[in-house]
C-alpha cells in the first residue's frame, strides 16, 4: 500500500529547505517536522494562525518551559491551574479546547519545538516551474507510418518502373508482350488493394464494437481541480486516508468532506508546491480551488465557522465506470488480494487530474487473474492466507513438486459467477 | 413403496392425454409460436416475411451499435458531506427490530445496505424466530415501499382528501375534533402488546372522561379467551411447547401456518420430526379438519369433517379420554370414519399423558372449553401447555368491537380514533360498522393508507412502517422485544403515540418516553442499549405457573355444542391463506404472486370443492383421463354461485383433493375495495386492486363469538368461467419417478436403509451408490480442489410454509410477473414448493386417504447439468466449487437449457419485468404486450429501493435460476479472507431460503469438508438421503431426505398389498 510505500520523491523546495540547516539538525528536524505533521498540523502553522495560533516564538512567548510542556502534555490541568497567559489564549481562541497529548515525550517535543522555531516559509524557487502541459510522450506509431507509405510508394514506383523496363527490354529482343495495363486497371492491385481495405476495416469495426462502453483514458474536467499529484505524491498523504473504505467495501469511495476539511481547515493556500496545469494548458490557481472546496463545505475561513445550511455535497465525476453486471470489490483486491492501488489506477500520484490508466475490460481483469499468485501457503503450509487451508489437494501438489504457485485462477478466479452475479 | 403414485396433477395421476403430450414433446413451453397470416402460404407472404425480419433486425442492430457508441453517459458519484461514523458504503449493516402487525410479534434483523432496509431475517436470540421467519415476515419489507402508502396527513371532505400542510395544523384540526366530539373517546385498535404504548393510552384515556379502548382481531381467538377465562380464570392465551408434544391432534388449527405464532411453532414441531436410523423417534400429529390446509398436509393422520362437527369432535374426544374433575360427556354420533379417527387419536393421547397436547382453530367459546378439559385430561398444562408465559399477541374480544359498533350507531361515541385495524373491511358486519361510523362526529385514523375504514373518517393522520418506528412488544408475558427506525421515515409520517402524547399535553415524543421507560425498567443507559442492540430481552428459564382448573363449565359447554346444528347440503368454511392472512398486507406483490402451498394458485382467492362435489355438480370425474384434462389444462375454471342466507359470491371452483365432500373452502383477505372502486388503485395499492373478492361478510357472530363458517350453503352453478393461475401444473418431471420418496415409520425402524437399499439397486448396473458418478457417464470427473457446494432438504421439516420463497424474492430480486404472466405460464420463482398427492386407496373422493408432500425444487447445481451442455454461448457452465453459474450478460435466450433440465427451475424473463433492459421501449406496452399494474408497482423507483445492490437486475430474453445466493457465498469467503481464517461454517454463509427456514429443513455448507453440518447431515441421515431423479446422472448438488410418515394405515395399505404379491409368488 502507499502509506508502507518508502519515500521516493523528494522535493526541490524541501531540499532548499533543508539544505539550509545543518545535516545533524536536519535529523532533528525531520524528527520534529514528522511529529509535528502528525500531532499538531491539523490545528497549528508555525508562521499562520489557523485554528490555534502560529507557533514560531513560543519558546520566546513562554519562558518557563516546564511550564509550556506541561501545557502541551496536558493543557486542561495548566488552565484549570489559572494560568493567567494560557486562559488568556483560551478565551482568544473561542474557547477551543486543545488535544491533550499525554504520550508526547519530552524530548518529542524539543523535536517539534526546534523544529518551529527553525522554520522558514518555503520560497517558491523559480526553477521548480512545470514545463507547462507535459510535453507529447514521443509516439513513433505515426512516424513509422509516414515510413511504411513511403516505402510502399517506393515499392510501388519500381514495380512500376521494372515492369516498364523489362516491356523494353522485351521490345528490344524482340519478345511480344502485351500491352501494358495502366495499374488502377491491374486486377492484382484491385484485389490487393480490396484485401488490405477489408483487413483493416474489419479491424477497425471489431475494435470498435469491442471498445464500445470502454473508457480508457477518460480524464473528464472534475468540479474542483484536485490534484492527486499534490496528496498523494508531493504530501504523500495514503490512499487510504481519503478512500478510506477500500479495504472494508466493494466501493472504495470518496471522501466526505469532512476528510476535506481536517486538512484544509489549516491548509487553506496553495503556494509552496509546483504550479498547476490542465490538460488544456491553462494555468490552475489552487487557492482558488481551496475555496471552491470551502463554498461547498459550507466552511468561513474568516471565522473559522460552518455554514451546514450552505454546504452541499461535491458531484466528481465518476471516471472508473463497470457495467452493472459486473460486481467488482476493492476490499477483495486490496484486503485479500492485497493489490497495489496503482496495479489497476496506474500511477495516480503522478496525475494531477486522473484519468482512467486500465482497459477495465474482461480481457485484462481475466489475465490478471491468470496470472498474479494468491497469498497461498508455501509448500510446508507457513505464512498465506489460512483461508487456503480447504484447498488440500493444491497443499499436496506444491509439496510434491507438481505445482508451484496457486494463482487466482486456480482457486476459480475465472469463473463467471465470481464477478457475474 | 413402488405402487404408491405421487401426482401433482389430475393428469400426471391419471395418465391423461395432455399429460402424456406434454411428457413426450418435452414440451417446457405450452404456448406454440405466433405464426399467424401464413395461411399455408410461402414464408415471404406472411404478414411479416422474413427478409423483412432480417432488413429490421440488421438496422435495428446496426442503429443500436451507433446509439450506443457514440457517447457514454456522465455519471457522477457524490460522497457525503458529513460521512456518519458508523456506515461504510456497500456494507450492510444489521439492526435488531421486531415485525409487528395486528398483534403479531416477531424479532427480526434488518439488513440495512447504504441506509435502505432490503431484507429481514429472523433474531437468533430469540424464541420467536432464532430459527427463521414466515413469509409474511419476509415480505414486509417491500411494505415499507408501498407506493399507495398514504405519504402526509389529511382531512377528508366528502370522500377527497385534500393535504395538511404541518402536524402542527393537524393537530389544531384534531384538538378542535375531540374537544367538539362532544361524547366519550374511543380508541379502536388491534391487538396492542407493547408496554409503553399501553402506559400512553392509559394517559391519554384519562384526559377524556367516559373514554375507553378497544381491541380488535379481525383474526379473532375470542373463544379461546373467554373458554381460558371460563376454565383457568385468566383471559389469555397460554403459550404452547410443541417440543414436548409426542401426540399432536390439531381440531382445524393450522398452527403450521396461520394459527398464533406459526415461526416458532414449527421450530418446536420440527425438533420431534428430525428423525434418523440412530434416533428413529418422531411425534404424531393428527388433524381433524374440513379443507386440506398446510398444517392438515403436514400431520400424519388427517380425518376432515364438516365445520359444524368440529365441537362434535372435541366432545368425543373427551369422552374417550374421560378422567375424574375433569368433567363428563357424552359422545354424540360422528361418521364411521371420524369415529375411528377419534379413538385412535384418544389411544394415543392417553398413552402419552403428559407428553401430548391438543389445540383448537375455532373461535367458539364452548368447543375451547371441551379442548381446555382435554388438555387436563392428558395432562398438557405444565408441560406441552405453559401458563407461566401467556401469550399477548391475541386479546380481542368479539363482543366489546359488537358493543362498539352498536354505540357508534347509537350515537353515543363522540370520537373514533383508528389505528392499525380496517374494521370497514374485515369485521363481519362492515356494513354496520360503516354506517356507524359515518355517524360519529370525530374520526382520526393513524393507518399508513385511505384503507376502506380510513377513507370513512374526518382525519388521517398516517403511522410510518415498523422499519421507521422506535417502539417495543411483548409477544409473550416476560418476553420483550424492540423496534428501532432502520431508515429515516420516507414519508410525512408520525407515529400514533407521539400524537396520543401530544393530544393528552404530554410535550414529550415517544422515543423520548420509550427510552425514559426501559432505562427506569432496566437500570442504566447501558442495559438500554444493549437491549436495543440484542433485540429481545427473554427470561433465562420459562416461567412456570400453575393454573387451578375449573370443570364447571364443561357442561354447559357439551350442551351448547349438541345445540349446534349441522347445516344444509353443504357448508362453507371461512380461512386464512398462509400469505395473505386478513388481507392486511394485500398489496404486496410478492405475497400477491406467491402459490397458496396447496392450491398452488396466485393472485386470487376462489371456492375449494371436493373432486366429489366436481363429481355431483359437473359429472367430472378427476378420474377419467379426459375429464380431468378438461378441467386441469387450461385456467379457465368453472364459476359457482356460493350461497347462504342472504349472502352469496360467485367465485371460480378449484377442485382440492383433502376437502371435506359437503363443505366448500373461501379464503378472505381479498377483495379490497375503495367505497369508490376507481380509487382502490390509488388508496389500496396496484397489486390489491381487482383481486379476487371479499369473504368477510361471510362471517356471523353466533352470540358470544364471530364463527368462521356458514352452515346452511348451497351453491348454484353459472355458465361464467375464470381464469385462475396455479403454478403447479406448469412444469412436469416428464414421467420420471422417484421425483420424492416416502415411508413410514414403521418401515424406517424395520429397515431403515429401506431408501439407501432402493437407490443401491437402482444404481447396480452402474458400480452402485459409491461408483455411480464414475461409471454411470462417458465425461470426465471434474475436479473440486476447494469447496463444494451442497444443500440438503429435510422432507420431513419441511411445512411447505413458503417463507423461503418470498426470503428469494428479497435476496436475489427475483421478478413479479402479474397474474396475467402467470397464467402464461412465465412465473420467475427461482425456489418453487412442490405439493405432490398421494392416495394410498386410490379414491379421490375419500378425503381422509389424500396425502402430501412438499418438495421444495430449486436449481440442483448438477455437476452434469443437462442444461450446460446445450448452451450455444457457453452462458451457463460449472464453477470450480460445483456451482452451475449463470452468466446473464452471455444469454442470448435460446431456452435450450430450461427444455434440457430435468427439474425445470430454469426461468426465462419473457418481458421486461424489472425495468433494467437499456432499451426503455420494451416496457411501452403497445408494442411489448400488455403487463399487470402489479408489474408497475415494482418497477416505482420507490420500490426499487428494496433491491438487493450486489444481485443484478435482469433483462428480457435471459434465462436465470437460483445460484445458490452467490453473492452471498463470495461475501462470505471474502470475510474469511479478511480475517485471515477458514470459512467458519453456517456462521459466514447461510442462503437465503435456508436462512428463512424455521424448521431448518435446508441444510447448506462445503461438502468437500467433513466437519461441515451439510456433510454430517448427509452422513447420518444416509440412509434417508436421495437425490431427485438420480438415474439420469445429473450429479446434483441438492440432496433430499426422505419423508417419515408416522401413519400405519395409509402407506401401510401399499406395503401390504406389495407383501401380499410376494406371499402369493411364493405359496
Amino acid at each position: 500500500m502507499t502509506n508502507h510505500r518508502p519515500i521516493v520523491k523528494k522535493l526541490k523546495f524541501t531540499i532548499l529547505l533543508l539544505s539550509l540547516v545543518s545535516l545533524g539538525n536536519r535529523l532533528f528536524a525531520q524528527d520534529g517536522k514528522a511529529l509535528f505533521q502528525t500531532n499538531c498540523a491539523s490545528c497549528h502553522n508555525p508562521i499562520k494562525k489557523i485554528i490555534g495560533p502560529a507557533l514560531q516564538g513560543v519558546t520566546t512567548r513562554v519562558t518557563d518551559q516546564k511550564l509550556l510542556y506541561d501545557w502541551i502534555h496536558n493543557n486542561v490541568k495548566v488552565l484549570a491551574s489559572g494560568n493567567s497567559y494560557f486562559t488568556g489564549l483560551y478565551n482568544e481562541y473561542s474557547k477551543t479546547p486543545m488535544n491533550t497529548f499525554p504520550n508526547l515525550s519530552d524530548a518529542d517535543i524539543k523535536a517539534i519545538l526546534g523544529y518551529v522555531e527553525t522554520y522558514k516559509a518555503p520560497t517558491a524557487s523559480p526553477g521548480d516551474n512545470s514545463p507547462g502541459p507535459k510535453a507529447e510522450e514521443s509516439d513513433n506509431t505515426l512516424l513509422y507510418g509516414i515510413l511504411t507509405i513511403i516505402l510502399a510508394i517506393i515499392m510501388f514506383v519500381l514495380l512500376q518502373v521494372n515492369a516498364s523496363l523489362r516491356k523494353m527490354s522485351d521490345d528490344k529482343e524482340g519478345i511480344p508482350s502485351a500491352e501494358p495495363v495502366p495499374f488502377w486497371r491491374n486486377k492484382v492491385y484491385i484485389s490487393l488493394m480490396i484485401l488490405v481495405l477489408f483487413v483493416l476495416g474489419g479491424y477497425w469495426v471489431v475494435e470498435g464494437a469491442v471498445g464500445i462502453g470502454r473508457q480508457q483514458g477518460y480524464q473528464p474536467e472534475q468540479p474542483i481541480f484536485y490534484s492527486h499529484k499534490v496528496h498523494a505524491g508531493i504530501n504523500q498523504v495514503s490512499c487510504l486516508y481519503c478512500h478510506s473504505n477500500a479495504m472494508d467495501s466493494k466501493h472504495a469511495t470518496v471522501p466526505p468532506l469532512n476528510v476535506c476539511m481536517n486538512c484544509h481547515a489549516a491548509i487553506n493556500d496553495y503556494t509552496h508546491g509546483p504550479k498547476l496545469y490542465r490538460e488544456d494548458g491553462a494555468e490552475v490557481d489552487g487557492t482558488a480551488e481551496i475555496q471552491k472546496l470551502y463554498s461547498y463545505a459550507g466552511y468561513d475561513p474568516k471565522t473559522s465557522t460552518y455554514k451546514t445550511a450552505e454546504a452541499k455535497p461535491v458531484e466528481w465525476i465518476k471516471i472508473h465506470n463497470l457495467p452493472d453486471h459486473v460486481f467488482f470489490s476493492h476490499a477483495q483486491h486490496t484486503k485479500a488480494g492485497q493489490v497495489q492501488c496503482q496495479t489497476c489506477h496506474g500511477p495516480i500520484q503522478e496525475m494531477d487530474e486522473v484519468k482512467q490508466f486500465a482497459p477495465l475490460s474482461m480481457g485484462w481483469c481475466i489475465n490478471c487473474h491468470r496470472t498474479t499468485k494468491v497469498n497461498f501457503p508455501d509448500s510446508n503450509g507457513n505464512g498465506g492466507n489460512k483461508f487456503y487451508s480447504i484447498y488440500e489437494r493444491y497443499h499436496k501438489d506444491l509439496k510434491t513438486g507438481k505445482m508451484d504457485s496457486v494463482t487466482v485462477e486456480n482457486i476459480g478466479g475465472t469463473d463467471c459467477q465470481k464477478c457475474h452475479y | 413403496m413402488s405402487d404408491k403414485k405421487y401426482w401433482q396433477s389430475f393428469g400426471e395421476r391419471n395418465n391423461s392425454e395432455a399429460f402424456q403430450k406434454a411428457k413426450s414433446d418435452g414440451n417446457e413451453f405450452p404456448e406454440s409460436l405466433p405464426m399467424e397470416g401464413l395461411d399455408g402460404k410461402g414464408l415471404l407472404d406472411a404478414k411479416h416475411p422474413r427478409r423483412d425480419f432480417l432488413k429490421y433486425l440488421g438496422f435495428s442492430t446496426a442503429a443500436a451499435t451507433l446509439a450506443a457508441s457514440c457517447e457514454m453517459p456522465v455519471r457522477h458519484v457524490v460522497p457525503y458531506l458529513n460521512k456518519p461514523d458508523n456506515l461504510i458504503p456497500g456494507v450492510a449493516d444489521y439492526y435488531a427490530t421486531t415485525y409487528t402487525n395486528g398483534g403479531d410479534v416477531v424479532p427480526v434483523v434488518a439488513k440495512v445496505r447504504d441506509g435502505r432496509p432490503i431484507k429481514l431475517e429472523g433474531n437468533t436470540l430469540s424464541s420467536f424466530s432464532k430459527t427463521g421467519t414466515s413469509a409474511r415476515v419476509q415480505a414486509s419489507v417491500l411494505d415499507l415501499y408501498d407506493m399507495a402508502r398514504l405519504r402526509y396527513p389529511v382531512q377528508l371532505s366528502d370522500g377527497k382528501a385534500s393535504e395538511v400542510s404541518t402536524f402542527e395544523a393537524f393537530d389544531k384540526l384534531a384538538a378542535d375534533a375531540l374537544a367538539a366530539a362532544g361524547g366519550p373517546v374511543v380508541l379502536l385498535t388491534g391487538t396492542l402488546n407493547s408496554p409503553t404504548t399501553k402506559q400512553i393510552i392509559t394517559e391519554f384515556l384519562a384526559k377524556f372522561p367516559g373514554s375507553r379502548h378497544v381491541q380488535y382481531d379481525a383474526d379473532s381467538y375470542s373463544g379461546m379467551l373467554l373458554a381460558n377465562e371460563a376454565t383457568y380464570g385468566k383471559r389469555a392465551i397460554p403459550s404452547y411447547n410443541f417440543e414436548n408434544a409426542k401426540v399432536v391432534v390439531s381440531l382445524g388449527a393450522d398452527f403450521l401456518g396461520t394459527w398464533l405464532g406459526s415461526e416458532e411453532f414449527s421450530r418446536q414441531w420440527s425438533t420431534l420430526r428430525k428423525v434418523s436410523a440412530k434416533n428413529p423417534e418422531m411425534s404424531k400429529h393428527y388433524q381433524f379438519e374440513s379443507l386440506l390446509s398446510t398444517t392438515g398436509a403436514n400431520a400424519d393422520e388427517r380425518y376432515t369433517h364438516r365445520p359444524t362437527e368440529t365441537g362434535a369432535v372435541a366432545l368425543a374426544l373427551l369422552a374417550e379420554l374421560g378422567g375424574s374433575g375433569i368433567g363428563s360427556v357424552s359422545a354424540p354420533a360422528l361418521p364411521e370414519k371420524l369415529k375411528a379417527g377419534v379413538k385412535k387419536a384418544a389411544k394415543d393421547l392417553t398413552d402419552n399423558k403428559g407428553k401430548a397436547l391438543v389445540v383448537c382453530g375455532s373461535n367458539n367459546v364452548n368447543i375451547q372449553i371441551i379442548v381446555n378439559a382435554i388438555n387436563e385430561a392428558i395432562g398438557a398444562s405444565g408441560s406441552t401447555i405453559n401458563w407461566g408465559a401467556p401469550s399477548q399477541t391475541r386479546q380481542g374480544v368479539d363482543s366489546e368491537m359488537n358493543a362498539l359498533v352498536a354505540d357508534l350507531n347509537d350515537g353515543k361515541v363522540g370520537a373514533l380514533l383508528v389505528y392499525g385495524v380496517n374494521p370497514a373491511y374485515d369485521y363481519y358486519d362492515a356494513g354496520k360498522f360503516k354506517s356507524g361510523l359515518k355517524k360519529t362526529k370525530t374520526s382520526i385514523s393513524f393507518n399508513d393508507r385511505l384503507d376502506e375504514t380510513s377513507e370513512l373518517t374526518k382525519l388521517v393522520l398516517p403511522a410510518p412502517h415498523f422499519l421507521e418506528s422506535w417502539g417495543d412488544a411483548e409477544g409473550k408475558t416476560g418476553y420483550f422485544s424492540f423496534l428501532q427506525p432502520t431508515i429515516a421515515p420516507l414519508f410525512k409520517t408520525r407515529p400514533f403515540q407521539d400524537s396520543l402524547l401530544k393530544w393528552s399535553g404530554n410535550a414529550k415524543t415517544y422515543d423520548v418516553v420509550l427510552k425514559e421507560y426501559w432505562i427506569g425498567k432496566l437500570g442504566s443507559v447501558e442495559a438500554w442499549e444493549k437491549a436495543l442492540q440484542e433485540g429481545v430481552i427473554e427470561p433465562a428459564t420459562e416461567a412456570a405457573s400453575g393454573v387451578s382448573y375449573n370443570n364447571s363449565k364443561v357442561a354447559d359447554a357439551a350442551t351448547a355444542i349438541g345445540a349446534i346444528k349441522k347445516g344444509g347440503k353443504f357448508e362453507v368454511v371461512l380461512y386464512q391463506k398462509i400469505m395473505m392472512g386478513i388481507g392486511a398486507q394485500a398489496n404486496n406483490p410478492w405475497l400477491q404472486e406467491l402459490p397458496d402451498p396447496i392450491t398452488k394458485a396466485a393472485w386470487d382467492n376462489y371456492a375449494i370443492v371436493s373432486p366429489k362435489f366436481a363429481k355431483d355438480t359437473w359429472n367430472l370425474d378427476l378420474g377419467d383421463r379426459r375429464q380431468a384434462d378438461g378441467y386441469e389444462v387450461f385456467p379457465t375454471k368453472q364459476v359457482i354461485k356460493v350461497k347462504a342466507g342472504n349472502k352469496e359470491l360467485s367465485l371460480p371452483a378449484v377442485i382440492i383433493p383433502g376437502t371435506n365432500n359437503e363443505v366448500i373452502g373461501i379464503a378472505v383477505g381479498y377483495g379490497r375495495s375503495s367505497a369508490n372502486p376507481e380509487n382502490t388503485v390509488n388508496f389500496i395499492g396496484k397489486a390489491a386492486a381487482g383481486v379476487g373478492k371479499n369473504a368477510f361478510p361471510w362471517l356471523s357472530f353466533n352470540g358470544t363469538t364471530v364463527d368462521w363458517y356458514a352452515a346452511d350453503a348451497d351453491f348454484e352453478k353459472t355458465k361464467e368461467e375464470y381464469k385462475v393461475a396455479q403454478s403447479q401444473t406448469h412444469n412436469t418431471a416428464e414421467g420420471r419417478t422417484e421425483v420424492v420418496k416416502e415411508l413410514t415409520l414403521d418401515t424406517f425402524k424395520k429397515e431403515p436403509g429401506f431408501v439407501m437399499n432402493e437407490r443401491e439397486e437402482e444404481l447396480k448396473p452402474f458400480g452402485g451408490i459409491e461408483k455411480f458418478e464414475e461409471q454411470g457417464t462417458l465425461y470426465p470427473i471434474y475436479d473440486k480442489p476447494g469447496i463444494k457446494w451442497g444443500m440438503s432438504i429435510d422432507l420431513n421439516s419441511c411445512t411447505g410454509c413458503a417463507a423461503c420463497v418470498v426470503a428469494c424474492y428479497a435476496e436475489n430480486n427475483v421478478p413479479i410477473v402479474g397474474k396475467s404472466e402467470v397464467l402464461r405460464f412465465h412465473d420467475m420463482h427461482w425456489l418453487r414448493i412442490d405439493r405432490y398427492y398421494s392416495t394410498p386407496s386410490n379414491n379421490l373422493d375419500s378425503a381422509e386417504d389424500v396425502q402430501v408432500v412438499f418438495q421444495p425444487m430449486l436449481c440442483q447445481h448438477c455437476d452434469n447439468a443437462p442444461c450446460e451442455n446445450v448452451c450455444p454461448v457457453n452462458a451457463t457452465n460449472h464453477s470450480q466449487e460445483g456451482l452451475n453459474q449463470m452468466a446473464y450478460n452471455r444469454c442470448i435466450g435460446t431456452r435450450y437449457c430450461a427444455n434440457n433440465c430435468p427439474y425445470k427451475v430454469r426461468r426465462f424473463n419473457w418481458a421486461d419485468y424489472t425495468g433494467a433492459d437499456s432499451f426503455p421501449n420494451n416496457q411501452d406496452q403497445s408494442t411489448v404486450g400488455k403487463l399487470d399494474p402489479a408489474v408497475f408497482q415494482m418497477n416505482d423507483d420507490l420500490t426499487r429501493m428494496v433491491l438487493n445492490p450486489d444481485v443484478v437486475v435482469r433483462s428480457r430474453g435471459v434465462m436465470e435460476k437460483c445460484s445458490f445466493c452467490v453473492q452471498r457465498l463470495q461475501d462470505g469467503k471474502l470475510k474469511a479472507k479478511k480475517e485471515n481464517r477458514p470459512l467458519a461454517d453456517m456462521a459466514d454463509i447461510q442462503t437465503a431460503c435456508q436462512q428463512a427456514c424455521s424448521t431448518n429443513a435446508i441444510v447448506f455448507g462445503n461438502a468437500n469438508d467433513s466437519k461441515t453440518n451439510i456433510s454430517t447431515t448427509r452422513a447420518e441421515n444416509k440412509e434417508r438421503l436421495f437425490y431427485v431423479i438420480e438415474e439420469v446422472h445429473t450429479l446434483p448438488n441438492v440432496s433430499y431426505l426422505a419423508k417419515v410418515r408416522h401413519s400405519d394405515a395409509a402407506f401401510g395399505a401399499g406395503e401390504e398389498k406389495k407383501e401380499e404379491a410376494t406371499t402369493e409368488k411364493h405359496s
